[in-house]
């Protein structure tokens, strides 16, 4: 396919509507943040027994999508489809916004994120943690690199090779981040190498459906039509991530349901874990796989809308999964005495734990979710990422 | 010229106020070792709990502690922190009921230290795990790795730290084994020496490397165990008759 890559050309209240919402929001997640930080976190809803909340949730989302919608760069660069190759740069551009999106809201959620140079600077090796922090930024350079490699003819002669090598590295960061639960051998929830791979299916599938959102709108914006080609091709994509999603999540529990020590845990999650449950069925499960997956397979015509609308209930959905995952994991209490019972304590081990976000926590989650958004939309505009016919 | 009479009256002066003046404005001096001496792994600190001797009620460990380390609360007992607890447990066999205190169990092996990206918690070679509070971040990954929930978070500003428990907003904490007194050369504990004071005697710390310790007699007479032992932590935290 002939193509040349262009700017942004949208109208320009378009352009700057868009960038003071954007950046509203962007500020009213700082100034959450900052309140949060001079009060201190008793303000939040996380306490000392949901230690992880709403942050955690939207940072590990978007920064499983930021592995995922390297995707499309990938199918160009590691599986040499030629299809993809003008969507590459894109692809790899929301990928950085993304990750530095949910880098900025785990800082922002640190108990003192003024340490960041500490962190930056004094490691554990056999922390996975540090490792994440090797991982990221490393990622953060690579798809540099690999975005230079795509925008620059001089340098193109490098794309597929670094193109490759940041297809291993996000597999690996994915798996990093999966592990971040995967390694934790005190709670029930967690405590299972299949959460590695749960975590990679979780980002090629929900980071598929945001790049196809992505796409729709700059083409909306833009005034391009996307060839029923590639609509097919991610509509298909997505279709098998979608299977691929449930048989890990199945394998998962099914795990879980096999080692007797968690049961109790399995229980509470699909049975009797109210809101938790509640969540997994209807959020992750429903909304996010079944009822897309059905959707999809149903509507055989490959249609723009029915594609748009599958990516948006699977975000949802995986919202709620990463919830039900780190909220759910923590809210089942401890089993510090096996074969008792506890009857009485002053730190609550005796009870599931109950969690309500607080306003700033979804101030701070928006509006890093807003930063990635804005970076691409300034990116964007001002360099050329959008693919034309020539 | 000063008489001898004199001189002995100013030198025992200028010794009282040296030595004993200091002694008696607080009682948190424990001069018997000088600070300045490196912890070694001659010493393998520990503590036993004899759960028949702990008493329904009495919150005299966690007090001590509280007082100790200067952990006021908020009146928010889901933020505060909490570095001992009294938990009480039903056996799902016998029905019996047992109570006792809950702490960091100071494991050899001890998971926050495994996870903590910047090495803030650590193990001393001595046995004490604690938090260096200059380099915690306050990520809060340890208190996910933690098997019994030891640690807390500070959640708030806090004002008028005791000198001797530096804490600080933001960053994560627990028992440290009151290792400031420890280092001091104390052989005790604060949570032991209320529970003696209280008279129940249910808590017994010192070096389990030193086979005629009281601990070590105690231990090898009650049948102590690890809370979690399938976990293979070693913990150096000991319960019997659970």
């Amino acid at each position: 396919m002939n193509y040349k890559l262009e700017k942004l050309k949208t109208c320009r209240y378009l352009y700057w509507g868009t960038f003071l919402f954007l950046g509203f929001l962007v500020l009213i997640g700082l100034a959450s943040s900052a309140y949060m930080e001079h009060e201190g976190h008793y303000v939040t809803g996380m306490n000392n027994q949901i230690v992880w909340g709403l942050p955690h949730i939207f940072a590990v989302t978007l920064i499983v999508i930021a592995s995922g919608v390297l995707n499309i760069a990938s199918m160009s660069s590691a599986f040499n489809k030629k299809l993809y190759k003008p969507l590459a740069p894109l692809s790899a551009l929301f990928a950085i916004a993304f990750l530095i999106a949910g880098l900025i809201i785990l800082v922002l959620d640190l108990g003192r994120p003024d340490r960041l140079i500490v962190a930056m600077t004094t490691y554990n090796f056999k922390s996975i943690f540090a490792w994440n922090i090797f991982l990221y930024s490393g990622f953060f350079v690579i798809l540099s690199i690999y975005i230079w490699t795509m925008l620059d003819f001089n340098v193109s002669r490098f794309s597929p090779t670094v193109g490759k090598l940041a297809f291993g590295w996000r597999i690996i960061l994915t798996t990093g981040t999966g592990s971040i639960f995967g390694f934790l051998v005190a709670r029930e929830a967690y405590s299972t190498a299949v959460l590695a791979p749960l975590f990679i299916i979780m980002s090629l599938l929900y980071g598929t459906a945001v790049f196809y959102i992505l796409l729709r709108i700059i083409s909306k914006m833009q005034n391009i039509t996307i060839p029923t080609e590639i609509t097919v091709n991610i509509r298909k994509l997505i279709i098998i991530f979608l299977l691929a999603n449930i048989y890990f999540l199945i394998l998962y529990h099914i795990t879980n349901l096999y080692i007797s020590k968690q049961i109790a845990i399995e229980k509470f999650i699909l049975l009797d874990g109210g809101g938790y449950t509640t969540m997994f069925w209807l959020g992750q499960v429903g909304l996010g796989l079944l009822i897309p997956l059905i959707y999809e397979l149903s509507n055989k015509e490959s249609r723009n809308f029915p594609l748009i609308l599958t990516s948006i209930m699977i975000i949802v959905g995986g919202f709620f999964a990463v919830a039900v995952i780190i909220i759910g994991g923590q809210a089942f209490p401890l089993n510090i005495f096996p074969d008792h019972t506890i009857i009485e304590s002053t730190f609550f081990d005796n009870g599931i734990h109950g969690y309500t976000p607080s306003i700033y926590e979804y101030g701070l989650g928006i509006g890093g979710t807003s930063l990635a958004l804005i970076i691409i939309l300034v990116l964007i505009t001002n360099l050329k990422f959008i693919p034309s016919k020539k | 010229m000063i008489d001898r009479r004199k001189f002995l009256v100013k030198s025992a002066t200028a010794l009282a106020i040296t030595f004993v003046v200091p002694s008696l404005i607080s009682n948190k001096v424990y001069a018997k070792k000088p600070l300045a001496e490196k912890v070694t792994n001659k010493q393998s600190w520990g503590i036993h709990i004899d759960t028949s001797k702990c008493v329904d009620g009495c919150t005299a460990c966690v007090d001590a502690c509280n007082e100790e380390n200067g952990l006021t609360g908020f009146g928010r007992p889901a933020t505060d922190s909490q570095w001992i607890r009294k938990v009480k447990v039903k056996s799902n066999t016998t029905e019996k009921i047992t109570t006792m205190p809950l702490m960091c169990q100071h494991c050899e092996n001890p998971p926050c230290c495994d996870v903590c990206p910047t090495g803030a918690s650590f193990k001393r070679v001595d046995g004490i795990v604690m938090v260096n509070q200059h380099t915690c971040i306050g990520c809060r990954y340890c208190m996910m790795a933690c098997p019994f929930k030891a640690r807390s978070f500070v959640h708030e500003t806090l004002t008028q730290q005791n000198t001797n428990a530096p804490r600080g907003k933001g960053c994560v904490e627990s028992c440290n084994l009151c290792v400031n007194r420890i280092d001091h050369g104390s052989e005790t504990t604060a949570c032991e020496d209320a529970c003696n004071n209280a008279g129940h005697s249910a808590i017994t710390f010192g070096d389990l490397n030193d086979l005629k310790s009281k601990i070590s007699s105690v231990m090898k007479s009650n049948n102590p165990r690890r809370l979690r032992n399938d976990l293979s932590l070693n913990q150096k935290v000991f319960y019997s008759n659970i």
